[in-house]
């Protein structure tokens, strides 16, 4: 039983230094998530800025899961607060949105014009696979952050693949595999992380 | 379609559907789409089943948040209604609806959280929930892959997500190259 806290100092670490570093930084993120902007997320935000850690990105991501609405914006909100309070929210969301906003009204506009070339379909399915890639990717790179996990091992890979096989394989709702098994590790956590 | 008919009680109806959903879409908005399409397709009228398909396909394929798609079915009503300055009206109102309330919740739990993150429960919260999260990230990717099917003829997706996963994971290519790769492949391969 260990009590001992493994989160690293936040005070001399990277953080946004600004408003504007946040809407931008958000905006130059949103830019790069093609099919989704986790897996981008995740590498500009621990391995390139290093604003959070591994194991803060997957707990935060874990708090952005649980609550309603779009998880990468709910994180960028967090993120943005944590650091600017309500400004920091608005920075993070207004550069998470604005020029994806744009980009994707456009395309609208001349999405009549291309839908009839099957090339264009093509190439619609070939960014799909890679973008599919790039969020197994992610997941595969959290992993070793569970090592500093109260959990342990055994139950870690026992959970995470009791997940993986529910929702890949079994297809069910994702509500209930989170409260279920969310809620088995965090009985156990519970326990474990002595008071 | 002929001009729809939409007053500004139709539209704050539009808003006023999306703020719900807003606090129903668990685990992300996309987790609502199926009611979506039983609102505006279904029982309302104001977009077309092809018009529905479009926008979320356009959303995944822009880049950004896929909460776009969102805006592109406001965007579409809006054209439906005449077009003109209707359409990103539609856009901007229908995000904003989508967005606003989860957007407060997130911040008050957010900043909650993190004031609170010595607590014990807090800490169990997100250590017991890690693994978990994680295999379902595992499980979307592959979802994603086999979303136009499972069938054996659908190697060629499986291998580019399964090459762009090695990549990814063991090297610092930039995700724009890799997406270029991708959809050059496409149209030469996949049309």
């Amino acid at each position: 039983m260990s009590s001992e806290d493994t989160r690293p100092d936040a005070l001399d670490r990277p953080r946004p230094r600004s408003l504007a570093d946040l809407f931008l930084s958000f905006s130059w993120l949103a830019l790069q998530g093609f099919g989704g902007v986790l897996a981008v997320a995740q590498r500009e935000l621990v391995e390139k800025k290093r604003w959070l850690t591994r194991e803060e990105f997957t707990e935060e991501w874990a708090v952005a899961q649980i609550m309603p609405g779009p998880n990468v914006i709910n994180m960028a909100i967090t993120l943005g607060g944590r650091h600017f309070g309500w400004r920091g929210g608005v920075a993070a969301l207004a550069g998470m949105l604005s020029a994806p906003l744009l980009i994707t009204l456009c395309l609208a506009v001349v999405y009549g014009q291309l839908s009839q070339y099957p090339a264009v379909a093509g190439a619609l399915r070939g960014m799909g696979a890679v973008s599919a890639g790039l969020i197994t990717a992610t997941g595969i790179k959290l992993i070793p952050g569970l090592r500093k996990n109260v959990l342990g091992p055994v139950v870690c890979i026992s959970l995470g693949l009791a997940a993986l096989l529910a929702v890949a394989w079994l297809r069910l709702p994702l509500v209930w595999v989170l409260l279920v098994l969310g809620g088995i590790g965090m009985g156990l956590a519970y326990r474990r992380l002595s008071p | 379609m002929s001009p729809l008919l939409m007053s500004a009680a139709d539209w704050l109806q539009l808003v006023l559907h999306f703020a719900t959903l807003s606090l129903l879409g668990i685990g992300g908005a996309i987790t609502t789409l199926p009611d979506m399409h039983r609102y505006l397709v279904d029982r309302q009228l104001w977009l077309s089943d092809a018009q529905f398909n479009a926008s979320v396909a356009l959303a995944q394929a822009a880049p950004g948040p896929n909460i776009l798609f969102v805006a592109l079915m406001g965007w579409h009503v809006g054209l439906n209604a005449g077009g003109g300055w209707l359409a990103p009206m539609g856009a901007i109102i229908t995000l904003a609806g989508i967005l606003l309330p989860s957007s407060i919740i997130a911040y008050s739990g957010g900043q909650w959280s993190h004031r609170n993150r010595e607590l014990r429960a807090v800490r169990a919260f997100k250590a017991g929930l890690a693994p978990t999260v994680i295999g379902l990230l595992i499980a979307t990717g592959t979802v994603l892959a086999t979303a136009s099917g499972s069938t054996l003829d659908q190697w060629p997706v499986w291998l580019i997500a399964a090459v762009s996963t090695l990549i990814v994971w063991r090297t610092k290519v930039h995700i724009l190259w890799l997406l270029g790769t991708g959809a050059l492949i496409g149209a030469f391969f996949l049309a």
